[in-house]
């Protein structure tokens, strides 16, 4: 039945793995928020052609699934001679997935505040740097936190498909195992665990900072 | 840019359509099977019993923390160790998705359910209504139009992550693709781009019509 002693062997592979997933996560989902922050500030901004590409960025990422999004980066783009490592390839389709929804969860934020709250800004002498910095951006923060730690489970998640382009990540870790010495049920279990390690602090972080912020519905 | 042919090949463009059709099919049994066991679901979170609702709340936190790839892995190889129960891939997928769509559209209809004013109910009952009567046709109505944008999104989801069927070894649109690129490797070395772009909007067209239905929705009962 359930043996012990190849999960104390097989732990440090998991761990690796774990790791693997955790590093694509994390570059993936910077490269996510710095693709949402422009975005946001692009639609809310209303810069003409500009805007345009990213309502065309925004529908085909949200709209296709990431396992398509890394096969055309893995497979696809070295036919045009663009030749990227798998590392690269899994954080820019991480990038390229999660830039919409930060996208849309930061855009969102921005246009809960009410435009009275910039005027009062101005008519209380703030110059627009100010008011943006100490009047809109902590409270539009504070709509869209929620939804940005939802995207950011969301990324880790996804992040899973990436054992896909052969990229050692936790799951890999568990098929591998699976395969080689049929060991279902300990890796199943090392699985599970890794991702419960990964998730659930990131899970309570959130809905701590969640609380932290919710200032403006006070 | 010539390898573009390899799409306009015989065989080649309905042959992904017959896989687009699994894909589409696995999403549709899934959605379509979720709408109950979200429904029964939801109505069991709003029970007050602490045993159910300890129950629905390991079972909604363990189904939104472990990614897709990796219930579907528990229940593929998972359930055929545990149970002897040899599911085939096709029957692994719908299995997953019903139970993650069946979690996330439960969470749905209880915080429709819960969201509707208790004077709703007490109106109803002060107008005669039987408590059937009530639910039928003053709380459903607009629970409904609280839940159903984000229940088009959540099938919108649903559709995308069926593209990890592959992965098990489904035959469906991906698998067709890599089988199609595989056959014309030496007369069309560059077919890898053309036909994984043309999967890329194949599911585009599948999930953009609901995405606008969805905000559609979103905008029209804004504050139902």
């Amino acid at each position: 039945m359930f043996d012990w002693t190849f999960v104390e062997r097989y732990a440090p592979f998991f761990v690796s793995g774990t790791l693997m997933t955790l590093f694509i996560s994390v570059f993936g989902i910077l490269l996510a928020l710095a693709v949402g922050l422009v975005c946001a500030g692009v639609d809310t901004a209303r810069i003409p052609v500009a805007r345009q590409i990213v309502r065309v960025y925004i529908e085909l990422s949200r709209n296709t699934p990431l396992l398509v999004q890394l096969y055309f980066l893995y497979f696809g783009l070295p036919k045009l001679g663009i030749v990227w490592s798998a590392e690269t390839c899994a954080i820019v389709g991480l990038g390229f997935l999660g830039g919409s929804y930060m996208s849309e969860a930061i855009r969102g934020g921005l246009e809960a505040v009410p435009d009275v709250q910039r005027e009062t800004a101005y008519v209380l002498g703030l110059s627009s740097m100010q008011s943006l910095s100490r009047v809109v951006l902590p409270q539009a923060v504070s709509t869209a936190v929620p939804g940005v730690v939802a995207n950011v489970i969301f990324l880790i998640k996804e992040s899973s498909v990436v054992s896909a382009i052969a990229l050692a990540d936790v799951m890999y870790m568990a098929k591998d195992l699976i395969g080689m010495y049929y060991s279902t049920y300990e890796s199943l279990f090392m699985l599970v665990v890794a991702y419960l390690v990964i998730l659930l602090p990131v899970s309570l972080f959130g809905t701590w900072l969640e609380r932290r912020f919710d200032y403006a519905k006070r | 840019m010539q390898s573009a042919e390899i799409l306009l090949q015989p065989g080649v463009f309905p042959r992904l359509l017959q896989g687009l059709w699994v894909t589409v099919w696995i999403a549709g049994v899934s959605v379509g099977a979720s709408v109950p066991v979200g429904l029964l679901v939801g109505w069991l979170m709003t029970l007050r019993n602490p045993i159910v609702r300890a129950v629905m709340r390991v079972y909604l936190d363990f189904i939104r923390i472990m990614p897709q790839l990796a219930l579907l892995f528990l229940a593929y190889y998972g359930f055929a160790r545990w149970f002897n129960w040899n599911l085939d891939a096709t029957g692994a997928c719908v299995l997953v998705f019903v139970l993650w769509g069946g979690a996330e559209l439960g969470d749905l209809v209880r915080g429709a359910l819960t969201s509707i004013p208790k004077a709703q109910y007490e109106s109803a009952y002060v107008l005669g209504l039987g408590p059937w009567q009530t639910f039928a046709r003053v709380i459903l109505p607009q629970a409904v139009r609280r839940m159903l944008p984000a229940s088009v999104n959540l099938a919108t989801r649903i559709v995308k992550t069926t593209s990890l069927a592959v992965l098990l070894g489904v035959v469906e649109v991906i698998k067709v693709g890599q089988q199609i690129i595989d056959v014309n490797r030496f007369q069309y070395p560059d077919g890898t781009l053309w036909v994984y772009g043309a999967i890329f909007f194949m599911y585009f067209i599948v999930c953009w019509p609901l995405s606008i239905v969805a905000r559609r929705l979103e905008k029209r009962w804004a504050n139902g």
